[in-house]
């Protein structure tokens, strides 16, 4: 994509002589050139946090793998996006996340149409090689339409993001470290009593696993509607970004 | 000197047991106790989930049964929602109920079972199973594999998979039956019937080799129990509960399975993580009942179906007052698959099936909720409690293996006091103690059921706990 203004850069993935602005990053050339790369908190239309890790990439002369999501272009770069250690790195990280909560597909209610199981399975990851740590987290289903399930967290911050750039409320936040570390609304009360909350529904819409759902429903509903739905939600979130761009 | 004979791992049976068997001074049998040697914890490690997750999640309990527990839970569901469900609901997960029986007491009768009863129990170890039973009777292998093939297509057909569908949930379930999947269904039927019919013909006059063990496979006096419709036909989905003493007579009728609190307790022992439930009024010994298909058509007034209805005259025949030979499991059992095809086809053909109305939408109306319904093996109870947003407090679930417990204990030590001598242990003598517990099909846990090839591990121990003898089979 050329925009007026903006340098173009000059550079190679995979072999391939591909261009791109000075403000695009490595992932969004790849998504132009159909060269895939998976993620799970990098979503369109959201600002960058390179939280998932999924999308680290080799780049020629850096001793560090670099997360394709946050990495502007450059001229002359030369980026590996699918090199046999990326492959394992890749699943290993997804082992981390199977580990760390309990992903248990078989009894979550986004069973067969959950991002994080999706992607195991497309990258071939086989077994959890790390002993799983299964932190216990209430679930919070104070709210009248939705549910906060911790455990099936994964941490993305997709939920943070949207409520904040999009829907302005800035209902959800991060709190605790490490293994302790969970999204909550309003300085941790329930959601349910949260006065910032617009009860829009987009961090469900956005939410890549089981950890905002709709109440009472689950994958195999008809009218499951905020997950399925999701490819349709994204043009949204993308002319959403382009206004608020033109605004400022 | 007092010994105790141990034979552990219990083959042939869903889960993981074993059996004690406990000698006097005298080497006569004194007691006869069946362990159960696996705890799980569902009902602990569920709390603070979402009730609506339940079904699906408590369906995880068995890999034989999944879809059982699954309706027993969506019906407790559907009482915490305080729903009326749409027709076509019920009758869809009516059949898949069924189907659900269909092929569990196929895979017990033909797959576990059979061996003993075409074979003999004295037959050699290594051909005592399925692969034993391909070589002596191809067409009864044939057809124990086409009967639970069939019970497993429709659950497929309707669920989407075989095993752990999730198809049935608080309310209803999640999608409508169409013309095709229902002709689909229906072009089975013949083919199935025939097996089945095929199948009683030529076991029925096998039955009659067995004349020692039905009078000593578990054959007591006790009470059964089980759901009848408002008929007082044979039923597994809805209905009350009702239960006949051992003469035949009926000392409870029309009680509310929502109530089942109100007339059965469970009693603890310390020597097995299996509860021994019993029918409150008449206390723990007197109270004990069986249930699973040998109950099931004793309490009824007939089947509802009419081959069915020929079969259950002769099954009645057997005994005067209630069948009270836990022998005669097998039987029922053949017979429940009968009235299941028919009873899928009745419901197939009721064009109410096709409705686009098969789920109720309700938020919580109750905190608490209970589901009853009838497993291959028995009367299925889940009981939930829930908070005020929807999330699991408590649960109990009473298990049809359970309800039998206490029978199985008495027919192992009725068995054990016929057949064994106390100086030798045979294979034939301890192959029948297991076969009595094979007649209740216990279903102990999910996945594990082997073919005849399981070790099992007889130890005779005296009463300073020394291994005096030992019998290891391969």
């Amino acid at each position: 994509m050329v925009t007026t203004g903006k340098k173009v850069k000059t550079f190679i993935i995979d072999g391939k002589d591909v261009s791109g602005t000075e403000d695009q990053t490595v992932i969004e050339v790849c998504r132009e050139n159909n060269i895939e790369i998976p993620t799970l908190c990098h979503l369109e239309g959201l600002a960058e946090v390179g939280a998932c890790r999924l999308c680290l990439v080799e780049i020629k002369g850096s001793n560090k793998l670099l997360p394709a999501c946050v990495t502007k272009v450059h001229e002359g770069m030369e980026v590996i996006t699918a090199s046999e250690g990326l492959k394992k790195y890749r699943i290993k990280i997804l082992e981390l996340f199977f580990s760390e909560r309990n992903h248990i597909c078989s009894v979550c209610v986004s069973n067969g149409i959950c991002e994080l199981q999706n992607l195991a399975q497309r990258l071939g990851m086989t077994h959890v090689h790390y002993p799983y740590l299964f932190p216990k987290f209430d679930v919070d289903a104070s709210h009248e339409r939705f549910v906060l399930d911790n455990n099936r967290c994964i941490l993305c911050t997709r939920c943070v993001r949207v409520c904040d750039e999009i829907e302005g409320a800035h209902t959800w936040d991060i709190m605790g470290r490490g293994i302790e570390s969970m999204v909550i609304t309003d300085l941790n009360k329930p959601w349910g009593e949260s006065e910032s909350c617009t009860s829009c529904g987009k961090c469900v819409a956005v939410c890549p696993t089981g950890a905002l759902v709709e109440k009472y429903k689950n994958a195999v509903d008809k009218s499951f509607m905020y997950k399925k739905d999701k490819l349709k939600f994204l043009p949204y979130l993308t002319t959403m970004r382009e206004v608020k761009n033109e605004q400022s | 000197m007092s010994r105790t004979i141990t034979i552990d791992p219990v083959t042939r049976i869903e889960g993981h047991s074993k059996i004690t068997i406990h000698l006097d001074d005298e080497g006569k049998v004194n007691d006869a106790r069946f362990h159960v040697t696996q705890f799980r914890g569902f009902e602990k490690f569920c709390e603070g989930r979402p009730f609506y997750e339940m079904p699906s999640l408590m369906a995880r309990t068995c890999g034989i049964c999944p879809v059982s527990h699954l309706v027993a839970g969506a019906k407790a569901c559907d009482d915490i929602l305080a729903v009326r469900l749409p027709d076509a609901a019920i009758m869809l997960r009516k059949i898949m109920n069924l189907s659900q029986i269909i092929q569990s007491h196929a895979l017990s009768f033909f797959y576990l079972s059979s061996p003993d009863i075409l074979l003999g129990l004295d037959s050699p170890v290594q051909d005592r199973n399925l692969g034993g039973i391909v070589k002596a009777n191809p067409e009864l292998a044939k057809n124990g594999i086409l009967l639970r093939k069939f019970g497993q297509k429709i659950i497929e057909l309707l669920g989407g998979k075989r095993i752990h569908p999730s198809w049935v949930i608080a309310g209803g379930v999640s999608t409508k039956l169409t013309e095709e999947q229902r002709k689909t269904m229906l072009g089975w039927i013949p083919e199935a019937l025939k097996a089945i019919q095929w199948t009683l013909d030529t076991v029925k006059p096998l039955l009659e080799n067995f004349r020692e063990e039905m009078r000593t496979f578990g054959n007591f006096p006790s009470l059964f129990m089980g759901l009848v419709n408002e008929n007082n036909e044979l039923e597994h989905y809805s209905g009350k509960l009702r239960i006949v003493d051992s003469v035949g007579n009926i000392i409870a009728d029309k009680l509310d399975p929502q109530k089942y609190f109100e007339y059965i307790e469970e009693k603890v022992e310390p020597w097995t993580f299996m509860k021994f439930p019993y029918y409150k009024p008449l206390g723990p010994d007197q109270g004990s009942y069986r249930v699973g298909p040998l109950a099931r058509l004793n309490i009824i007034d007939r089947c509802g179906t009419p081959l069915a209805d020929q079969e259950w005259a002769e099954f009645r025949d057997l005994e005067r007052g209630a069948v009270l030979s836990s022998f005669h499991y097998h039987f029922a059992r053949l017979i429940e698959i009968l009235y299941g095809i028919e009873k899928i086809k009745m419901l197939l053909d009721d064009e109410k099936i096709l409705s686009t109305h098969f789920r109720a939408y309700a938020e919580p109306n109750n905190f608490e909720g209970v589901g009853v319904s009838e497993a291959p093996r028995g009367t299925l109870i889940h009981h939930y409690k829930i908070n005020e947003q929807g999330l699991i407090t408590w649960a109990n679930m009473i298990i049809a293996t359970g309800h039998n417990n206490q029978a199985m204990n008495k027919g192992i030590l009725q068995a054990a006091k016929h057949f064994i001598k106390h100086d030798k242990l045979t294979e034939g003598m301890t192959n029948r103690v297991e076969a009595v517990i094979r007649c209740y099909d216990p279903c102990l846990s999910c996945s594990t059921h082997a073919v005849g090839k399981m070790p099992m591990k007889i130890q005779l121990v005296n009463s300073c706990n020394e291994i005096i003898d030992e019998l290891i089979k391969n």
